[in-house]
């Protein structure tokens, strides 16, 4: 990995347990500013709990355990001294399934400025995100209807627009994908591209693909355990592990 | 950035908001409490054996709730005998052989309606239909009938759920067997739905020991000095002996009336305790 | 193969199924048949104008005057009192329970709500005699011994755990990954409970409110017991006042003779009295069914 690089997110040996039942073990890496990050693996290698403990969402999750020390820009995420809302209103995330609020598309995107008081335009902040996640031509005719009545994709595209409101230093992707049909699906692997520049994105996914499609770094997880870690093209082409190889060639999993 | 600015701020709005819904529900259960304390403290010194098997009394000493606990008996008797199997059948009626017509759905709103009808207008009903019309007069006869009509509409609507939570492929595999619509019902609906209709049944009789207001409209009378002996006798109830013992200025009174409302308060609390028990079972069987 | 057999009993077991369901329709059409005939006999005697807009109720005591609406503020007085006892205690209960409480406070909480809401009226008629009234008398010595506020306070406590559970299913139909993305956004707890919640379960808080106000109508031993027997056209809830139904109680408990100008008022009261609450009834309902709607 390249040295002009910098390091965003440090995770060092982070341990995660579930009432006792460890679903992250060990796991250190690096997430790099202004890069993508896929992670890899098996439906339920602890991924998405991996994920989920970047911005502190499993902090509701009863019996959610964690070890290790997770820095955000060199301080603890998890120290005393950060606040788990401040921590969510700079690292924002996009989840596995479409959740809109039954509010207008408007009010969705700019329910997080407004509660969290950002300066600026409220309205000039609405259009440039949803330009960003190019779904400002399909709905700037009709910002006041209900966000219930767009199609998965687009109701997709809506949740990753109301995580940009926020211009986050980092966005979390769940699976963004795994509840859309094809189209919807190339359509936001192409808003990631675009996102690329000017965000740092850590996504989670089980389409190897899409891996490799979009990001730079992919970090291959196995029974919570980091198997292999490094650039996309080198995971992908020449692995170091053989369970790297034999998953990202589709010989299992 | 201008959001941490404010952040602080916000978190004490969330705690104090927090703390404020905790408050406010231990004030409820405190209410509660207090109600039970209330009463318990002016009741139980009157209540004993005397209490339990005397006759109502202009002295206070002397009276105690042996007809009005036996006119419930009767009364929750006859109101479970005429009301359960009807509820029950209706039920199973508008699960299992209704079609989804109009009329179906009409009487299902009904129901549903039926529910939040006030209990006194039940009480008019029963005035006008069960003792004018049919010359029923005020018999425990008249006040089981009145209550069997407020009450159905919990038995059904309860037994309703219940027969619906009971899967589909438990039916298929009774019909693929030769069975006709009835033997699936009585041999698998209803023993799964069980449950569920024992649980809304106890809530219902519940309701029905303790409701005051449909008693006083057909005339359940307040001073009543023997036990009824057959469904077409006069009777009196323990929520209308409390009514008349409140109503009374004096504080004798007033105490005997806790006492009565420790025993109304003891019997529904069995039978709560037994409707979370029934339930209890059946989920786990599940 | 023997015959097949026949399904007389199959065919009748259905039509006895049957009548049981429609008994609740002929309930139905009874209430509204005997309490139609009854109000029209009693309108012969007395102008709706004046039954509905009448300033003075006195059906017993010469000279008589039929007019609704000394009752009505009567009611009104208990329906708005019991509202702002039971409408924000309940939705704080019901925060409360689908957003903060754990497991084991659940556990405990939902039981001891429908311990609440299984007393019966006659015992918070009691409790507001003997309870609530003194407590009023001792901070404000100008209430009657009989006053709508004491009957009021009990009456919302009484539909309160109603209110409390309705809401609180209402929350808890809101589906978790609502609360993830509007957390994932920075926001606090108060924040998504007030602004995602709450508004997202708005119709079933809706229901649970119009339904508490119908059974407020519809109370009748609190009211009977601690709010008096005396028709009075007033707002204050200090004095002395009766309801709709304390009325047809205080009626009830006298003897009186079938077919009487007097007896058919019962009639016409409770007829307002079901009109108003079956209209309440159907709109919460209503308001119910879209909300179950929104999520499946």
């Amino acid at each position: 990995m390249s040295s002009e690089e910098n390091v965003i997110l440090n995770i060092d040996d982070a341990c995660i347990s579930y009432g006792g039942d460890l679903a992250v073990r060990n796991v250190s890496l690096q997430i790099f500013e202004k890069k993508i990050t896929a992670i890899i693996g098996p439906s339920g290698c602890g991924k998405s709990t991996l994920l989920r403990s970047l911005n502190r969402m499993n902090d509701f999750i009863h019996g959610c355990e964690q070890s290790g020390r997770i820095s955000f820009r060199d301080e603890d995420l998890y120290g005393d001294k950060m606040d788990p809302v401040e921590v969510r209103l700079r690292i924002g995330m996009v989840f596995q399934r479409p959740n809109p609020f039954p509010k207008s598309i408007y009010r969705n995107v700019a329910w997080g400025p407004d509660i969290n008081g950002l300066e600026g335009d409220l309205d000039d902040r609405v259009e440039k995100a949803l330009r960003q996640s190019a779904l400002w031509d399909e709905v700037k005719d009709r910002l006041h209807e209900s966000a219930l009545n767009l199609s998965g994709g687009q109701q997709q595209r809506l949740c990753i627009a109301r995580a940009l409101a926020m211009e986050p230093e980092i966005i979390l992707m769940d699976e963004p994908c795994s509840a859309l049909d094809p189209v919807s699906t190339a359509r936001i692997e192409d808003l990631l591209f675009e996102l690329k520049e000017n965000y740092t994105i850590v996504i989670v996914t089980h389409n190897m693909q899409q891996a490799a499609r979009v990001s730079q770094h992919t970090a291959f997880l196995e029974n919570g355990v980091l198997v292999e870690y490094g650039d996309t093209e080198e995971v992908f082409t020449n692995p170091k592990n053989k369970r790297t190889e034999e998953y990202v060639t589709g010989r299992f999993g | 950035m201008a959001a941490q600015s404010n952040l602080a701020w916000r978190h004490k709005k969330a705690a104090f908001f927090k703390n404020f819904c905790i408050g406010v529900t231990g004030f409820a259960v405190l209410i509660l409490c207090l109600l039970i304390y209330q009463v318990s403290v002016l009741g139980l010194p009157w209540l004993d054996a005397q209490f339990l098997s005397s006759f109502p009394s202009r002295f206070p000493e002397k009276a105690g709730i042996k007809s009005a606990l036996m006119g419930t008996l009767w009364l929750v008797s006859m109101t479970a005998a005429i009301a359960i199997p009807i509820g029950v059948l209706a039920a199973v009626y508008l699960e299992e052989y209704a079609k989804p017509t109009r009329l179906t759905e009409f009487i299902n709103i009904n129901i549903a309606n039926l529910a939040g009808v006030p209990s006194i207008v039940y009480g008019i009903l029963g005035l006008a239909i069960f003792v004018r019309f049919f010359q029923l007069e005020r018999s425990v006869l008249s006040g089981a009938m009145t209550m069997s009509l407020l009450i159905l509409p919990v038995i059904i609507i309860a037994s309703k759920e219940s027969i619906r939570a009971v899967p589909g492929s438990l039916r298929q595999a009774a019909f693929a067997v030769g069975a006709t619509r009835w033997q699936v019902i009585r041999a698998h609906v209803l023993p799964s739905a069980l449950p569920g209709i024992l649980t809304g049944v106890i809530l219902a009789i519940s309701r029905a020991i303790g409701e005051t207001a449909p008693l006083i409209m057909i005339g359940a009378l307040t001073y009543v000095a023997f036990v009824p002996e057959g469904p077409m006798d006069e009777f009196t109830a323990l929520p209308i002996q409390i009514f008349n013992w409140t109503s009374r200025p004096q504080q004798e009174f007033h105490e005997l009336a806790s006492a009565g409302i420790v025993v109304l308060l003891l019997v529904l609390l069995m039978m709560n305790a037994v409707a979370v028990y029934i339930r209890y079972r059946g989920t786990r069987i599940k | 193969m023997k015959t097949v057999k026949p399904r007389y009993l199959e065919n009748s077991l259905q039509v006895v199924f049957f009548m049981c369901a429609a008994i609740s329709t002929i309930t139905t059409v009874a209430v509204i048949g005997i309490l139609a005939f009854e109000t029209w006999g009693f309108l012969q005697h007395v102008s709706i104008v004046e039954f509905l807009f009448g300033t003075r109720w006195s059906p017993l005591l010469h000279p008589k005057s039929y007019g609704l609406l000394p009752l009505l503020a009567g009611t009104t007085l208990i329906v708005v009192g019991a509202s702002l006892v039971a409408l924000p205690i309940g939705l704080a209960c019901a925060i409360y329970l689908s957003e903060y409480a754990g497991e084991r406070a659940r556990n405990v909480l939902k039981p001891v709500l429908e311990v609440l809401a299984g007393i019966p009226t006659v015992v918070y008629g009691f409790f507001a005699l003997t309870f609530v009234t003194p407590i009023l008398r001792t901070v404000l010595p100008q209430t009657d011994v009989f006053n709508a506020a004491s009957a009021a306070i009990v009456v919302g406590i009484m539909v309160l755990p109603m209110v409390a559970s309705l809401c609180d299913d209402a929350f808890r139909a809101v589906p978790d990954n609502l609360r993830e993305g509007a957390y994932s956004l920075g926001a606090t707890s108060f924040e998504v409970t007030t602004r995602v919640v709450v508004p997202a379960g708005l119709s079933g808080v809706f229901a649970a409110f119009v339904l508490a106000i119908s059974r407020a109508i519809g109370e009748t031993m609190a009211v009977t017991l601690a709010a008096g027997a005396t028709p009075n056209l007033t707002l204050n809830p200090l004095e002395s006042i009766q309801t709709m139904t304390a009325y047809i109680v205080q009626v009830s408990l006298g003897d009186t003779p079938a077919g009487t100008l007097t007896y058919q008022t019962l009639f016409a009261v409770a007829a307002v009295l079901f009109l108003v609450t079956l209209c309440l009834n159907i709109a919460a309902n209503m308001i119910m069914k879209r909300f179950q709607e929104v999520y499946e």
